[in-house]
């Protein structure tokens, strides 16, 4: 619930424009102040508390969090809206492996290797797990506390560190507060001893409650004492109660400008479902509802991927739909004879196609027609793919040169704009390919052959 | 400052819409709610609805973890869906991929009789998908629409090219339709705005066109949101049918589904629950196994 210039305006001196704050009149700095394009301190006149009470007015609706330093830390938070589509997801989640020091040593080890080594790319982009989750369940806490120097030793991922001790805790802290581990849990029952310990060396908290209810006083009190970087964790048993605490949350910091809800939260899959497949459906479902930190109890390629993939997904900005550059791009080595395709610029069009193209081992020319980043289908319908629009690219791109034949191979889909490009395109015979990109293995070969006739 | 839990009422309700006849009928969309929020003011009487999809002829392609619960049944269309019924389908959703002039060229006629014979033999209510050609399923949809008048089949995709003659054929003979348009909310509701001039919108499912993980799903998810917060939320009638994700195909085609089981489990099944989650009614997959985790992951 962001304060508009004409409230804050209010709470301006105001009495007579004096200009200091580099701004024509207080109402023009207020307006600045509201949009986020200038800091209250420009105004040297203002009371302490009228200060302060602007700044945590002016504050994000959601605390942005970092856990971890370096390159490697994440940051969570600051998020704006409550659907994707209403502008757009911020800060993906930071997805984490939990090892417990009760694992085995090889266990330990092969977690580590995976979960700093585990990588994939996708399209154009790498994507990685980011955090390390390590809970005290042995009972011994010098076994715990070796653990935490491994892993600290062995990896640059930011660290989560659990433990229901709170002295375990604060001394595993002390092995890596460098790295602004992130301390879980932080409760109704501990939070006063753990208050002084946490300003020691200030790193993020985890504030564990049984409800949502339960957190509100303690990140009241978490505030007061001045540390202001945690996690929420409203203790969702189940999924359905998982998406109702979720939803709640960013409702109330984001519709209600509640404050003492205006946290990221974290989620525990791991402790949610035992099975594997089911443990990395549920995280998924954390990815669709808002949650920051993901804990799972472990994972491999082939479940890390779709869970990478679809972060990435959900996180992509609407409104900048992913796009490749307008030219033809050669696809193997092509020469004279080669086939002449023609799609759209979408960056999931062209990977796809291309990629098509790539695995039939026929050296082509694909022309990219920008299209606003759409898909042909959806480019076509919305007049980014028209048949004369089209025949301009191809004569502008140069292809004409590079060829002998003049055939070019249009998308299936778009089949009706044969007419139009061929009035747009004298001397090029246009030829209507697959429906879609799984067709052209069928198709391509036996074309390309077709051309050296 | 006091707590208080912000749920939310809205003033909209997607339509209830039948599909099936007798004991076989089924019940989706009713809600005056989003998905999943059982927490906010209102009620959603029918939960979403899942069912596997059965192609009528053997599929091309033999990703050997997606035709393996099936055995040999994947040759016989009636076969394969009494099978998904053992699955504990809502319902079974024929794709008549042969009739593509593309593929077999199959014509209306032999279509319209394996639904009718479908129909004969499973208990579950049937979804009926032409090829996607827009030529050939008007010429496909009606003659099944006809061959089985009563039935009150869902059945789709009636395209903008093709609404007229399709959407008659649902209407004249007791069916629902599924209108289909490429993830584009403007184009979606300029078809249900002309397939509603002569067709009840009871009679109307939605179909946004689903895309597969890590193939556009961020495009089907935000519209799905969308279609359903403007049907519910705002109370926009073109926009407050039940939505249909036809998802399964989508992720079996993908490279990362057919290199590895695990791997095509979770694409399909987190495909399918980003869409529930954004507000589709029924949902059609392809591996049981991905419906069996689904449901488990759930708690249906
Ligand atoms: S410095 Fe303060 S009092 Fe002076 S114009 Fe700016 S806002 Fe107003």
């Amino acid at each position: 619930m962001p304060i508009s210039g004409s409230e804050i305006v209010k709470m301006l001196p105001g009495k007579k424009p004096c200009k200091d704050c580099g701004f024509p009149t207080c109402f023009a700095f207020a307006m600045k102040l509201a949009t986020g394009g200038a800091t209250v301190d420009k105004c040297i006149y203002l009371t302490p508390e009228v200060k302060a009470k602007l700044e945590d007015l002016l504050a994000p609706a959601i605390k942005l969090v970092t856990i971890g330093a370096g390159d490697n830390k994440v940051q969570v938070g600051n998020e704006e809206v409550i659907y994707r589509h209403e502008k757009t997801y911020v800060h993906p989640p930071g997805i984490a492996i939990l090892i417990s020091d009760k694992e085995s040593e090889a266990k330990v080890n092969e977690k580590i290797k995976k979960v700093n080594e585990l990588n994939f790319s996708w399209v154009g982009l790498t994507l990685k797990a980011d955090l390390i989750a390590l809970q005290f369940e042995s009972g011994d806490k010098n076994k715990f506390l070796a653990l935490v120097k491994k892993v600290n030793d062995s990896s640059n991922l930011g660290i989560i560190l659990i433990s229901e001790d709170l002295n375990v805790l604060f001394a595993a802290r002390d092995l890596c507060a460098d790295k602004k581990p992130l301390l879980y849990p932080i409760t109704k029952e501990n939070i006063d001893q753990a208050i002084p310990k946490i300003k020691e060396k200030p790193t993020p908290v985890g504030v564990r409650g049984a409800s949502i209810e339960e957190l509100i006083p303690l990140t009241a009190k978490l505030k007061e004492a001045g540390v202001d970087e945690a996690v929420l964790d409203p203790g969702s048993k189940n999924l359905m109660e998982a998406v109702r605490d979720q939803t709640f949350i960013r409702r109330a910091a984001l519709k209600q400008g509640f404050r003492p809800l205006g946290y990221p939260t974290i989620a525990f899959p791991c402790f949610i479902a035992k099975d594997g497949l089911k443990e990395v459906l549920a995280a998924s479902v954390f990815i669709n509802k808002f949650t920051a930190v993901i804990v799972l109890s472990d994972f491999d390629q082939y479940s890390l991927l779709p869970l990478l993939v679809q972060r990435l997904n959900i996180y992509t900005d609407p409104r900048f739909p992913m796009a490749v550059e307008e030219k033809y791009y050669e696809i193997g080595t092509p020469d004279e004879n080669a086939p002449v395709l023609i799609t759209s610029n979408w960056a999931l069009t062209y990977f796809i196609v291309s990629s098509a193209i790539e695995a039939t081992k026929v050296s082509s020319f694909l022309c990219v027609k920008d299209a606003e980043g759409l898909g042909v289908l959806t480019g076509w319908a919305a007049g980014k793919f028209s048949g004369d629009s089209v025949g301009a690219m191809v004569k502008k791109s140069g292809i004409e040169n590079k060829v002998k034949n003049k055939k070019i191979v249009i998308p299936g889909r778009v089949a009706r704009i044969k007419g139009e490009l061929e009035d747009a395109l004298p001397g090029w015979e246009i030829i209507i390919g697959p429906r879609e990109a799984a067709g052209i293995g069928a198709f391509l070969p036996e074309y390309a052959k077709s051309l050296r006739k | 400052m006091e707590y208080k839990a912000p749920k939310e009422a809205y003033k909209g309700m997607v339509r209830e819409v039948t599909i099936g006849k007798g004991e076989k009928a089924m019940k989706v969309g009713g809600e005056n709610i989003l998905p999943f929020h059982f927490f906010d003011e209102g009620s959603l009487p029918n939960p979403p609805r899942f069912a596997l999809e059965v192609l009528d002829m053997e599929p091309a392609e033999k990703t050997p973890h997606l035709i393996e619960p099936f055995g040999d049944v994947i040759s016989d269309p009636i076969k394969w869906a009494k099978k998904c019924e053992g699955f504990g389908v809502d319902a079974i959703c024929l794709t008549l991929v042969s009739t593509d002039p593309a593929e077999k060229d199959t014509s209306a006629e032999m279509a319209a009789q394996l639904v009718k014979r479908m129909l004969a033999e499973i208990k579950k209510p049937l979804i009926v998908y032409g090829s996607g050609d827009e030529k050939k399923d008007a010429e496909v949809l009606p003659k099944v629409a006809q061959v089985c008048a009563g039935e009150n089949l869902l059945i789709g995709p009636v395209q903008k090219e093709n609404f007229e003659a399709v959407g008659k054929a649902v209407l004249d003979n007791g069916h629902v339709a599924i209108a289909q348009s490429p993830i584009d909310i403007n184009l979606l509701k300029e078809l249900n705005v002309k397939l509603c001039k002569f067709l009840p919108p009871e009679r109307v499912i939605i179909d946004p066109l689903s895309s597969a993980l890590g193939y556009g799903i961020e495009y089907s998810f935000s519209l799905i949101e969308r279609v359903k917060q403007i049907g519910v939320i705002t109370k926009d009638s073109m926009t407050m049918m039940p939505i249909i994700a036809n998802l399964g195909a989508e992720c079996w085609k993908t490279k990362q589904a057919k290199e590895n089981k695990t791997q095509g489990l979770l694409w399909e099944g987190m495909t399918a629950l980003s869409l529930y989650l954004a507000g589709a009614n029924i949902l059609v997959l392809r591996h049981p196994e991905t419906l069996k985790s689904i449901k488990e992951t759930i708690g249906r």
